[in-house]
């Protein structure tokens, strides 16, 4: 075990290095002028001089790459060309956004797809069996961003029942304000006892949550079921038919307590997953989070925005992942051993 | 298929897997969609009258004629009927997803091999950068790496292969790795045939039917992946057409101009759809 853990943390450390090594390289060496790039919108001659000098382009590459990691890790990201503020006050601003899209989302998938997989395990090859798998096949192969948009049209277009977009209605936030503590809405609107600002901000959250959710149902739903299909054919399992206990007990009391691991360490790789797939969501949903901030990045050409926002979500994806193995590792011994 | 079969001769046995899927008949019908989806888009000049506007020439006439008789889809912002648009978009959506696995095998499979053959060093030194490459968030990585080339179509395929080759390297090393110490393997190194010989003709062609398996699998989110692409506007440029970027010109006109997003992102929802429920099959048989 110890072993497994000693080259598991090696491999992300190695992961953190490549990384910083490949967002140097789509950074400063991919583009041809990066100074160019770097001082903005038509450039003078001069101001590309001076971009050329503070960022280091005279220097060979490997003295380029130290001095890009020691920024780096003096917490320097650089200054994003559009908003022009230091990078790493903009992620912070940013990330309790993403984050708290991707935690209700991943809370959704857990409270959708688990009962739906115990359903479908415990009757395989009936209809509801069957309904799911091809639901959940659907679930996988749905463009998020078409789906978020045809939410969009049905329930803002048509029903006129939902929010549009954004985190919270202006009016609301005109009027309810409340202190930011963790970032997230939801919590700090409860911190403050502010119950209209709470209902704003779920109101908001529930379609675009709803939307990146449903791969990771879709996955939930196929792993629970995978192993209540196994579980369920364990002897204690007839043991507890046979005392008689009610079908719903067997099922969510003893079947589930065992069938459930597989499905937690899959739920923490499509949180890990949903990082990245939240932008996409994000751009349509005006949601202020990273992924907002990427892929206007991305329009704009501010390439320092790219790279930090890369390397952040790297090291988180990375941290998840790893976590998500080792838990996996004390639950069932026999990963260790691989 | 013959030329196939000859090739792979009778160990791979091509002909094992479709007779098993003839009895599906959902695996039927979603080989029929991905055959009709990749007629359609073949020979898409022949299916509408309208071609030039599906190539991008504006008809500001009919500018976002509503779905009827003459426009099945509608029209745009620019007037052009949207179902040639959408014709015409999935030469370039398929292409992609195509394109993307192919790149991803031709990358992966050769490493795969050589460090499946190879062993000890080779192998270590393959499959940690497969680790490493596997441990970033790909769609994020395929958005950097594709920005930073700039956007184009050849781009975007080569960034979303970037972060898809490592399955392939893992699936053919397994294979390699149980195959190498065969009889038929052994034999023909004590005949002194050289390891490139061994690999191209005895391992790969043996090694093959689950990265099939894998590849038809993965057409499903290679499309999906390159379709979010050219939606952030990372791919093939107008006025040629991609689903992804039909679907993203569409929210400008929201929410009166309903059909602008609805049915190019129809048709990548049907394509996926068809190419997992093909995959989920061909896996189901394959096992």
């Amino acid at each position: 075990m110890a072993v497994y853990l000693l080259r598991r943390l090696a491999l992300a450390a190695l992961v953190i290095i490549s990384v910083s090594a490949v967002t140097f390289v789509v950074a400063r060496v991919i583009p041809s002028d990066p100074a160019a790039l770097y001082a903005g919108q038509r450039p003078t001659a001069d101001q590309i001089e001076a971009a050329r000098e503070r960022l280091g382009l005279d220097q060979p590459l490997y003295a380029q790459y130290i001095r890009f990691l020691g920024d780096i890790l003096q917490g320097d990201l650089g200054t994003s060309y559009k908003t022009k503020h230091p990078i790493l006050s903009d992620i912070r601003t940013f990330l309790p956004a993403t984050l708290e899209l991707v935690i209700v989302s991943t809370l959704m998938a857990l409270l959708v797809g688990v009962p739906l997989g115990v359903f479908a395990g415990a009757r395989r090859g009936g209809g509801f069996d069957q309904v799911t798998r091809i639901a959940s096949i659907a679930g996988v192969s749905i463009p998020t961003f078409w789906l978020a948009l045809i939410f969009q049209l049905f329930f803002f277009g048509a029903l006129k029942l939902l929010p549009l977009s954004s985190r919270m209605s202006n009016s609301v936030a005109l009027f309810n304000t409340f202190p930011t503590i963790t970032g997230f809405y939801l919590i700090d609107s409860l911190l403050a006892g502010n119950l209209v600002a709470w209902r704003d901000a779920a109101w908001h959250i529930l379609l675009p949550a709803f939307t990146l959710a449903t791969y990771p149902i879709s996955l939930t739903l196929r792993m629970t079921r995978a192993a209540m299909v196994e579980t369920l054919s364990e002897k204690y399992i007839t043991a507890a038919r046979a005392q008689g206990l009610p079908e719903h007990d067997v099922l969510f009391r003893y079947a589930l307590k065992n069938a459930i691991i597989p499905t937690l360490t899959v739920l923490g790789l499509s949180f890990a997953y949903s990082l990245t797939g939240a932008f996409l969501i994000e751009v349509i949903f005006s949601w202020p989070g990273l992924g907002k901030y990427v892929t206007d990045a991305v329009l704009n050409v501010d390439f320092p925005v790219i790279v930090s926002v890369t390397l952040i979500v790297t090291v988180f994806y990375v941290f998840i992942n790893l976590i998500v193995d080792i838990i996996q590792a004390v639950l069932d011994p026999r990963v260790a051993l691989r | 298929m013959t030329i196939l079969a000859r090739w792979f001769g009778s160990r791979f046995a091509p002909d094992s897997i479709p007779a098993r899927l003839r009895h599906d008949p959902l695996a039927i019908f979603s080989f029929l969609v991905v055959l009709t989806l990749i007629l359609a888009a073949a020979f898409a000049p022949l299916l509408t009258s309208r071609a030039a506007e599906g190539l991008g020439e504006p008809n500001p006439v009919e500018k976002f004629a509503p779905p009827s008789a003459e426009h099945i889809f509608g029209a745009d912002h620019l007037g052009r009927d949207l179902y040639a648009r959408v014709l015409f978009g999935g030469r370039t959506s398929l292409a992609m997803g195509f394109l993307v696995v192919f790149v991803a095998v031709l990358i992966g499979t050769p490493l795969g091999a050589v460090a499946g053959y190879a062993g000890g060093w080779v192998d270590e030194i393959i499959m940690r950068v497969t680790d490493i490459a596997l441990a970033f968030p790909p769609l994020l990585l395929a958005i950097t790496i594709a920005a930073a080339l700039g956007p184009s179509f050849t781009n975007a395929a080569i960034a979303i292969a970037l972060t898809w080759w490592p399955w392939y390297t893992r699936i053919v090393r397994a294979q390699v790795v149980t195959l190498r110490e065969r009889p038929f393997v052994e034999s023909a190194r004590i005949m002194g045939v050289n390891g490139f010989t061994i690999i191209v003709r005895h391992l790969l062609p043996n090694a093959l039917s689950p990265v099939i398996v894998q590849a038809t699998l993965d057409l499903g989110s290679a499309i999906l992946t390159g379709a979010a692409l050219s939606f952030l506007g990372l791919g093939v440029q107008p006025p040629t057409p991609d689903w992804g970027q039909l679907v993203s010109t569409g929210p400008l006109y929201f929410p009166d101009r309903w059909w602008y997003v609805t049915f190019p992102g129809l048709a990548i929802f049907a394509a996926t759809l068809a190419f997992n429920l093909l995959g989920d099959s061909v896996q189901d048989a394959n096992t």
